[in-house]
Formats: C-alpha cells, structure tokens, sequence
C-alpha cells in the first residue's frame, strides 16, 4: 500500500525472517534454493518479493508456512510468527497456527482447490479445523459471510458450487475467503494474480488491499510482476538465485533502483511514458541453476557491468549493505555507489513503472 | 438422473439381448443334441426324434428363441401332452439330468459365490489400497518395499496352490478354521462369517497386487497436487489431507478396476469355489459344460454377462458421484 500513514504499522514485525536457509538434497546434489535470506513484516504492512522463477521466492514462504517436507529439506535460520520460532517447532504446532495465524492464497486457483468439493464445504473445512466447536450451520454461514465479504455474487448460492463452476477470478476470490475465513495476522499471497486475466488482477489486488486494511494483517505478496509490487507493496525484497539482492520501500527499490537485476527487471517492463516504439530489453541468459550456481556474485554471468570492479564479481559474493543517504535501502553489488548512480542516470532511468 | 437411469438401461438391456442371441445360437453350433442326451444310451433314431418334437427342438432357431426369452419374461410349458414340465418365471430352461429348473440350481448355486466374491472384493481392495496408501506415504523405505513385495507375491502365485496352502495350514495343520463350507447367512451369521473366511483370505492375498499399485501410483500423483497442498495450508492435519483430500482425488481409476473385477467374478469364481469346494455358479457352470448340460451353461453365461452390465452401468453412475464434473445425461 503506497499510503502508509493509513494502515497505520505496528511498531513491531510480526513476520520476523533471520538468515533463513533452505536446502533439499536430491540425487544430484544438494540445492540451495534460499541461502540466508532475511526480512520482516509488520501488521498492516505488505512486503514484496520479486524475482524469476527459481529464485527462492516460494520456497522461503513455504517454509515461513512450515510445508516443506522434514524429511527431504533442511531448513536453518529463524522465522518467527507473532513471536513463535517455526524453524524446528514441533509439526503438530506449526499445523495450528497454518491456516489460523498465518494463511496462504497460491497462484493457480483452480488446481489449488479441490475438483472434487464445493468451495463452500472447502471453506467450512478450513474454519471448523480450528473452531471445532462450531456447528456445520454455523460455519456454512461463516462461509457465506466470507464469499460475500470477497465480492462474490449471491454467496447464499454460489456457497455450493464446484471450483469448476466459478470463474478464474471468482475461484480466486474463493481462495481469499478461504484463507480469511479464521482471521489470520499474517496473508502470504504467491503470485495471487498471475494466472488471471489483466483486467481481473487489478481487482485482486484491490480486494486484498481493502482486506488487509479491514482485517490489519501483515501481507507477503510474491511476485514477478513489478507492476503488482508498485500497486500494493510497502517494502520490497529483491531476490536472486537464493539471495536477497536488493532490499527497500517501494518507493527506493522502483524509484532508485541500485542493483543491476532490478534495473534489468525495470527494463523488462513495458513503459506507459516513454518511447512506445523503443523495445523491451530482456535481462540476458536464464536464471542460473541453483546446484551449481556462480561463483562470486550469482548474477555476475548475466550482469553487464560485471568486472567493472576488478574481480570481485567473479570471486566474492556481495553483502546486503546499506545505500549511501538512503536510509533502510539495501544492495548487494560490488559496484561502486558513485559507478552505480553514473550508470542508472545513463541507462535505466527514462524506463520504469508508473508509481 | 432419470434420463441417465433410462439411457444407460436401456444400453444394457440391448447389451444382454445381444449376449443372449450369441449365445443361443453358438449352442445349436456344438454337435450334441438334448434330446440325445436325454435318452441315454442304446437310443433309437425314432425316440430321439419324438423327444426332440416334444421339447420343441424340432422347432425353427427363431421360434426356440422366442420361447426361451418368454420363459424369462412369463414362464413356459416345456414338451407337450402328459410329459409336459410347468417352468415358472424366471423360466432358465430344464436341466434334464437333475431333471429340475434351471433356475432353482442357479437359485442355490448364486448365494454361494455372491459370498465369496462380495466379501472377497471387499477384502482385496481394502488389503490393496491400504498397501498402496501407506507405500505411497513411506515411498522409498522399507515400508514402501515390503507392502509391494507382498503385493507382488500375491499376483505371482495360484489359487490352487495358495487355497490349498493355506487350508492345510488353518484347518488341518493349526486347526483354527473349520473346512471353508457355505452356510446362509440368515440362518447363522457366524458359521457364514467363518466358512467364508479362508476364501476372503485367499483372494484378498492374490488380487490385492493390482489395487496396491495402483493406489500407490495415484496417491504419487495427488500428493503432488496444488490442492493438497492448500489443504496441508489450512491446517490440516495429516491424516485428513491424505485420506479426504489425496485419496479421494485419486479414487476413480480404482473404483472402475473394482467394478470390473467385481462383475466378472460375479459371474463365477471357478477356480475358487472347485478349489474350495463350495458349489457356487462356476462350480455350477464348470460342471454343466464337462456334461454339456446346456441350458444350465447357457444361465451361467447370461448370467456372467448380466453382472458385468449391471456392475458397469453402477460405475458409471459412481463416476458422477465421485467427480461433480462429471455431467450425466
């Protein structure tokens, strides 16, 4: 939410992520798909993650939510929930705090819900799991309550209908209410909106601005998409092959952008003000393999202005160090500020995403 | 509903016209004749043609047909004058050599296998899927090994060695089981529940491989799935996510192998009732084809065919049970 004196921020995170690592041995070797990543949230503020695919994005949410499997990922590092530490808790207690403290809403709302139930008894289910003294009657009308909280047409209805039956944005709007349905502190959203159509994202991503004001929970919203990040994100976490790369408000990760992937991301993005025939520039190269990633900084294959500082780039893997007079804005890149600021003025800033 | 109840009996009721026609006169093409058979031997090319005139034999294929399926619908008068045999509804035809209808042995042979089969299915899929269930969720242990070795075993032996083995063991050996023998289940509840024990046993042991399998290989495959993945989001617990949410995703490959086994068992279980010694419809059926007794093998055939329609047209309609996006109509 780009108007923050409105949401009002707790003073304290409510999400709290410290260093947190997550690796999944597999026949090939060992994958570091997060490698010390770190952020906070707080109540009524919405975090943005960026990055590819493979960047360890999903995978440091699904280990906030406690799904990764014990037994094939090894998880180090601290997350804590409203003060509870997920990281080796007990599975039994992190099992009641999913879907009650903390919720999620995934990418793909029709293979996300259950063909085979009506979305109001998927519903029912998710409130009764953690209100088992509530009747059927009253968690059905809990249900209706919800989908007609999230916009959805004659809930009293569509309560008992097939996800099949509903629409993608309908199916989506289901989801949030399912994720709602028990009031949780804390809304982590996988790119809620990538499989809608363009027009229906827009009123996603209102609706769950709108709820998070009304229900004042912290919001992570993950993302390829900076055009979502502009629209609904307070701080946003840049992140690359593991690692956070760059770290920020909106306003200092999109409006001053340091790292060289962010520009590239920037540059990816189709401009309303500028030039419409000037083409897109695509960041180089695909994302690496996280089994055998790039030595020094992991984005230095693809990085134009790598080598620019000596060999660095190729040998040592950059800090997340703050930004000279830009208070609570992080990089980790091995060019120099002043090198930095020479070529985004040169280069990158005519291009970007209408704020 | 209705449309579908109507459209799909229908189908199966042209299904068994067609079974019954083939197999009507598939029996007019094996060289023996009843009325041969009837009179025995040292018969006289006179006598048989007199028997053959009064059973209607003499009569045009279309004709004999046409009394058989009416016998089926209203009953029939079987020969003519004093001889003349009253065959009341269901009317299967006459078995000469018990001289009695055929559907009174059909009457006492189909108690006996819906027995063996019912209880026996129930038992294999119940040993098989939960094989499947727990090697799917111990996938790559020893569990996982065991449960579908065992499975394996199963498939890859006979009845006759395993019913025999297992006979030996429990009633003569152990001593804990009676010999396996039918008795109703309103007369004695218990007594049926233990005379059909070893039976179960056996068939749930040999059959369950395939259901294990595939159980196994869905549960791979819905565990995968975004949707239990929210499910384990909601908070869950485990034992939820897996049987209401994974399994019952990836029940209806299973429950149509269930169907089919169940109808063609249905129509007889031979090599378990002989092996077992309980006079069941392919007991019944593999006797009356070594005397070519046919109207009793031409019941059992119709017979067969009629469960595996009828078990067909019951999954079917499980289909949209289990799916809602399943549409009949």
């Amino acid at each position: 939410m780009t108007n923050t004196e409105s949401s009002s921020p707790d003073a304290e995170d409510f999400l709290r992520v410290e260093d947190l690592k997550v690796s999944f041995s597999t026949m090939d070797g060992v994958v570091h798909a997060v490698d010390g990543v770190s952020f906070g949230v707080r109540r009524g503020q919405t975090l943005g993650i960026v990055g590819e695919s493979g960047s360890g994005k999903s995978v440091s949410s699904m280990a906030v939510m406690g799904l990764h499997d014990a037994q094939r990922a090894t998880i180090t590092g601290s997350i804590t929930v409203g003060g509870r530490q997920i990281v080796g808790c007990p599975e039994e207690e992190v099992r009641k705090l999913r879907g009650q403290t903390m919720a999620m809403i995934f990418q793909d709302p029709l293979s996300a819900l259950h063909p085979y139930y009506t979305v109001g008894r998927q519903i029912v289910e998710a409130y009764r799991i953690h209100h088992p003294e509530a009747s059927k009657k009253v968690a059905r009308t809990r249900a209706i309550e919800m989908l007609d909280r999230v916009g959805i047409p004659r809930p009293d209805k569509r309560v008992d209908s097939y996800p099949h039956e509903f629409s993608g944005g309908m199916r989506q709007r289901a989801m949030i209410a399912m994720a709602l349905v028990n009031d949780p502190d804390l809304l982590i959203a996988d790119e809620p909106t990538t499989a809608l159509d363009v027009t229906v994202q827009a009123q996603i991503l209102d609706l769950l601005e709108d709820l998070q004001r009304e229900f004042h929970s912290a919001v992570v919203i993950i993302t390829h998409d900076l055009g979502v990040i502009s629209q609904i994100a307070d701080d946003v976490l840049v992140m690359y092959a593991g690692r956070a790369v760059e770290k920020g408000t909106v306003e200092q990760v999109l409006r001053r952008p340091q790292h060289p992937y962010t520009w590239g991301l920037l540059n990816s993005v189709p401009s309303l003000h500028g030039d419409a025939e000037a083409d897109l520039v695509p960041i180089k190269g695909s994302p690496p393999s996280l089994l055998n990633r790039p030595s020094g900084c992991a984005f230095h294959p693809r990085c134009p202005y790598a080598g620019q500082n000596g060999n660095r780039s190729f040998t040592d893997v950059p800090e997340l160090l703050p930004v000279l007079d830009d208070a609570g804005h992080l990089v980790a890149c091995h060019l120099p500020a002043d090198r930095r600021r020479e070529i985004y003025q040169r280069d990158i800033a005519e291009a970007g995403v209408a704020l | 509903m209705a449309r579908f109840i109507l459209r799909r009996g229908s189908l199966a009721l042209l299904t068994l016209f067609g079974v019954s026609v083939l197999t009507f006169f598939m029996f007019f093409a094996v060289p023996t004749s009843p009325a041969e058979l009837q009179c025995g031997r040292d018969c006289r090319p006179a006598q048989v043609q007199n028997i053959e005139k009064q059973l209607g034999l003499d009569q045009p294929l279309l004709i004999q047909y046409g009394q058989y399926m009416k016998g089926i619908v209203v009953g029939r008068t079987i020969g003519e004058g004093e001889t003349a045999i009253e065959c009341h509804a269901p009317c299967l035809g006459w078995s000469f050599r018990s001289s009695e209808a055929v559907s009174s042995i059909i009457g006492r042979a189909l108690p006996v296998t819906i027995s063996i089969v019912l209880g026996g299915a129930v038992s294999w899929a119940l040993l098989g899927v939960s094989l499947g269930f727990i090697s799917a969720l111990r996938r790559g242990t020893w569990v996982d090994r065991s449960a579908i070795s065992f499975a394996l075993a199963g498939a890859s032996l006979q009845i006759y060695f395993v019913g025999l083995l297992l006979q030996v063991l429990f009633v003569y050996t152990l001593k804990w089981l009676p010999s396996p023998s039918y008795t109703s289940p309103f007369e004695n509840l218990g007594d049926w529940f233990v005379g059909m024990l070893l039976p179960w046993t056996t068939l749930a042991f040999l059959n369950s491989a395939i259901y294990a399998r595939l159980t196994r290989a869905q549960m791979l495959e819905t565990l995968s799935e975004d949707f239990v993945r929210t499910a384990k989001a909601k908070g869950l617990p485990a034992r939820q996510v897996y049987l209401r949410h994974a399994l019952r995703a990836g029940i209806t490959p299973i429950v149509t192998i269930f169907g089919l086994d169940l109808g063609v068992s249905l129509g007889g279980a031979v090599i378990t009732e002989n092996v077992f010694g309980m006079p069941g419809v392919g007991f019944v059926a593999a006797e009356a084809a070594r005397q070519l007794n046919l109207p009793v093998v031409m019941a059992t055939v119709l017979l067969a065919a009629f469960f595996i329609v009828l078990t067909n047209v019951i999954v079917d309609w499980l289909y949209a049970y289990i799916d809602p996006r399943v549409r009949l109509g």
